[in-house]
């Protein structure tokens, strides 16, 4: 009784010991904090970890912690993903594998949870972070507090999720968790209940990031940089940013009567007492499908900017890039029911649905070509971030046709679940989303860290993930086609399959070189940092166009001495032109105190206080839920009675950062 | 950009300018994130209007609908709209302990709108005809307990706002906390006569 009182559902017991999988991978995970927190003993790291990075406000900063935060998830989704080639390819005929099939079902539901929550989301927020700021010429985001409390939602969100593995276990329900299967009757567990925790915390961070970035896109902006003359990174992100407020509380709302659900017995998603199954699906892709173009606007973002970069000529048909994106914002909300065209809705329905799905390949389409024809008769320069570039223009454009096949809705009756769409969406959402990541992180890592990465071990890196791709998922095309449903656990000899996962999982082979590539190259460019092949001293390594290349890197916590102005498209390459024809200016700037926010640890106390809500609630330790309920509130009232929250940088301190990047810069 | 005006225009960039644009910044923001409290309320109706007939064999909203005591309910929440009205109009002029007053009226309203539900909902559930009892009654609950929670959370900070006034007087931090909480109890006056029109008004015929 005392112990229920004091523990809710968690006992010693809840801790799968038996399991010598998961016991290894808790070692590792074990291991790996271990080793970490150690060293920041040892180096006596905990006041600088403190000041510097968990209370910052700082924009820049968050946004390396969410990109952080991003690899390590990737990490654990990826071995995820090398779990189920491993078992698919194995369990044929007579052998079943070597993982059980409850367990083999918790992966490949957190293999889908994680890339796109808790990979996808937060390196979208982090190149976000790094970028939009600077390229609008602003000091900072709208709410920098805000900023931090939406990090550490999300943190706590991936933490929940991780600690899963080894106190419990996680849902078994596929990455969407549908009902009835989710419901209290059929998953009794606690996976469901992390699952719905997780997402509902990061859920949460992710709305109020999206509110803080719509905010500093519409309102942050520079002197003269009207809409149409914003970065196109800074538009698609902006499109994004209303996708995620107009998506993001469909989800809350989902996932909460979700829970209503399991934790009251309510009848909402039921298949009895007058609930409605299919609601869930209808709302859950309300949310789900503008979520895709949530991760993917802000990589056409990427790529646009980094092909106008290195190709050295302006994006050619800036304006109809724009009006696609804005195109595409508005379609992806009217194509949800396209996920479920099998659910019955009616022929009529289906059609609807069906054709605007098909629309949107019309903007998507615009998009390529205007990539395309920038290209064309420029002067490319076959970098890392320019092959991840090319890359994707060939495999989102199949991606994007075998879309336009499953939206016609007599194919999908044929596919539908099989195979062919995983590989279908893995073919857009590697070949576009993460490529465009993978783009945008090498693209800014000189501006964020100082110094370039390492291009050989990034072009190793993007051969090792192409062919790899191609080995893992194409196989999938024919499969579905064969007739292979997905999640499938075991299957006979006489189906056929048993070659073509053979294939498939060596292309994920493959894509495991590509990752230790990245690592490697991270390793090797951080110790030569200081080389002068790797330091970028000007603050402009690649001959940029917009305004984050004008200031130093990295950028001063203040970003710009002076807020600049705009009159054109591509302003700091205008400026650039114009030093070339008639010098720079020699001008000593007479320079001004700077308004900053302070550093607060608030954002970094609620978020934490509301993981161990979460925690204790899907324990049902009601108490502890109180107790990390009433932190997160009482927080920011108590903050709401201190007005001390900024300060002035002395403008002799603004002269001193200033004239040490001119100084390093002439050097 | 141009290297002479960025030299040159900003040095004037007041720091009483730079308030007033941040405060109008916040501002935006709130509305924004009420947009957003928007779609929340936006997927209830929805999941109410899908399930209002999923009763189950058990009551309907025609059943159980009391248009006085609705009524009253409207009337208690629109009142309190008026008195925060007030007390805004008097924050204008400085008057800080009428707009205390004022508040306190409006908790007081607002505590007879929330006290109101909660004697409905008990009733409801003593009469066995609690959330789970049918998918309909599931998404009242949910629809209605939503926006009483929203109420509940407003008076907390009106509350709150009542002890700040008392201690800062009437700033412009505190005009701004005002406005807010001001566009914030808007909204809900505005989503209430939605609940009123849709689950009570349309429930009953």
């Amino acid at each position: 009784m005392l112990l229920d009182i004091l523990f809710g559902h968690l006992r010693l017991d809840s801790i799968p010991y038996t399991n010598p999988l998961i016991m290894g991978a808790t070692s590792f995970m074990g291991v790996a904090a271990a080793v970490v927190l150690a060293s920041i003993f040892y180096f006596k790291k905990w006041k600088y970890l403190w000041t510097n990075w968990l209370t910052t406000v700082d924009h820049k900063r968050i946004g390396i912690m969410y990109i952080l935060l991003s690899f390590v998830m990737l990490l654990r989704g990826f071995s995820d993903a090398l779990l189920m080639r491993s078992q698919q390819m194995l369990s044929v005929g007579t052998h079943y594998g070597y993982l059980p099939a409850h367990h083999y079902a918790e992966i490949f539901s957190a293999h889908g949870v994680i890339m796109i929550f808790f990979v996808a989301m937060p390196f979208m927020f982090g190149l976000l972070n790094l970028a939009v700021p600077l390229q609008i010429g602003a000091r900072d985001v709208a709410f920098p507090y805000l900023n931090s409390f939406s990090f550490w939602m999300t943190f706590s969100g991936a933490f929940l999720l991780l600690i899963s593995l080894f106190i419990g276990d996680f849902a078994a329900t596929g990455w969407l968790a549908y009902p009835p299967l989710s419901e209290f009757n059929f998953s009794p567990d606690v996976g469901v209940d992390y699952y719905i925790w997780a997402l509902q915390i990061a859920g949460v961070g992710s709305l109020l990031s999206g509110i803080n970035f719509f905010v500093t896109i519409l309102k942050m902006r520079c002197p003269g940089m009207t809409m149409m003359k914003m970065p196109i990174f800074t538009w698609t992100s902006f499109c994004a940013m209303v996708l995620v407020i107009l998506a993001f509380p469909i989800l809350t709302v989902t996932l909460a009567l979700l829970l209503f659900d399991r934790l009251f017995g309510t009848h909402f998603f039921t298949a009895d007492g007058g609930g409605n199954l299919m609601m869930y699906m209808n709302l859950i892709w309300a949310w789900g499908h503008p979520e895709v173009y949530i991760l993917i606007l802000p990589a056409f973002g990427v790529f646009s900017e980094v092909v106008a970069t290195f190709c050295k000529k302006p994006l050619f048909g800036y304006k109809t890039m724009v009006y696609a994106t804005i195109a595409i914002m508005f379609l992806s909300f009217v194509v949800w029911l396209h996920h479920f065209f099998t659910m019955g809705a009616g022929a009529d329905v289906n059609a609807f649905f069906g054709i605007t799905t098909m629309i949107i390949a019309i903007p998507t389409g615009v998009k390529i070509f205007n990539w395309v024809f920038t290209m064309y008769r420029g002067k490319v320069i076959y970098n890392e971030s320019m092959l991840w570039t090319i890359g994707f223009i060939f495999t989102f454009s199949i991606g994007g046709m075998t879309g336009v096949m499953m939206a016609v809705p007599p194919i999908d009756f044929q596919v539908h679940n099989s195979v062919f769409l995983i590989a279908h969406f893995h073919n857009v959402i590697i070949g576009g989303v993460l490529f465009g990541y993978f783009a945008g992180a090498t693209y800014w890592w000189p501006k964020t860290f100082g110094f370039k990465l390492n291009e050989f071990w990034g072009k190793c890196s993007f051969w090792f993930w192409i062919v790899g791709f191609y080995l893992a998922f194409m196989p999938l095309y024919v499969l579905g086609l064969k007739g292979m449903t997905r999640r499938l656990y075991h299957y006979d000899v006489a189906s056929g399959y048993h070659a073509w996962l053979i294939v498939a999982a060596v292309g994920a082979l493959l894509i495991l070189f590509g990752v230790i590539c990245q690592i490697i190259q991270v390793i090797v460019s951080i110790k030569n940092r200081n080389h002068p092949d790797y330091i970028d001293l000007t603050g402009d390594p690649w001959g940029g166009r917009t305004l984050e290349w004008s200031v130093s890197s990295p950028p001063p916590f203040y970003n710009f001495a002076f807020t600049p102005t705009v009159d054109c498209i591509d302003p700091y390459w205008a400026q650039k032109q114009k030093w070339a024809k008639e010098g720079k200016p020699t001008e000593q700037p007479r320079y001004v105190d700077i308004h900053m926010p302070k550093n607060t640890p608030i954002g970094f106390i609620m978020g934490i206080a509301a993981g161990i809500c979460g925690f204790a609630m899907i324990w049902s330790i009601y108490w502890l839920a109180l107790v990390g309920f009433l932190v997160a509130v009482i927080t920011p009232i108590v903050r709401s009675f201190n007005s001390n929250v900024d300060y002035y940088v002395k403008a002799s301190e603004v002269e001193k950062i200033e004239s040490e990047h001119l100084r390093r810069a002439a050097s | 950009m141009t290297t002479q005006s960025m030299i040159n225009d900003h040095h004037d960039d007041g720091h009483e300018a730079h308030q007033h644009h941040m405060d109008q910044i916040d501002i935006f923001g709130f509305w924004i994130y009420i947009m957003s409290d928007c779609l929340i309320f936006a997927a209830l109706f929805a999941t109410f209007i899908v399930l209002r007939d999923g009763t189950a064999g058990g009551i309907s909203m025609k059943d159980m609908i009391d248009y006085p005591y609705t009524l009253a309910e409207t009337i208690f929440l629109l009142c309190s709209s008026f008195t925060y009205g007030m007390g805004i109009l008097n924050s204008y002029h400085g008057k800080t302990h009428k707009v205390m007053m004022w508040l306190v009226f409006t908790i007081i309203l607002g505590c007879c709108f929330v006290g109101m539900e909660l004697n409905e909902f008990i009733g409801l559930h003593l009469a066995g005809h609690g959330p789970t009892s049918s998918g309909f009654l599931s998404a009242f609950f949910a629809l209605v307990g939503t926006h009483g929670f929203h109420v509940t959370m407003g008076l907390i900070w009106m509350i709150i706002l009542v002890i700040q006034l008392g201690i800062y007087g009437d700033s412009k931090t505190m005009q701004r906390r005002l406005t807010y909480l001001g566009l914030f109890w808007a909204f809900l006056d505005i989503v209430w006569i939605f609940v009123f029109t849709i689950v009570y008004l349309m429930g009953a015929v």
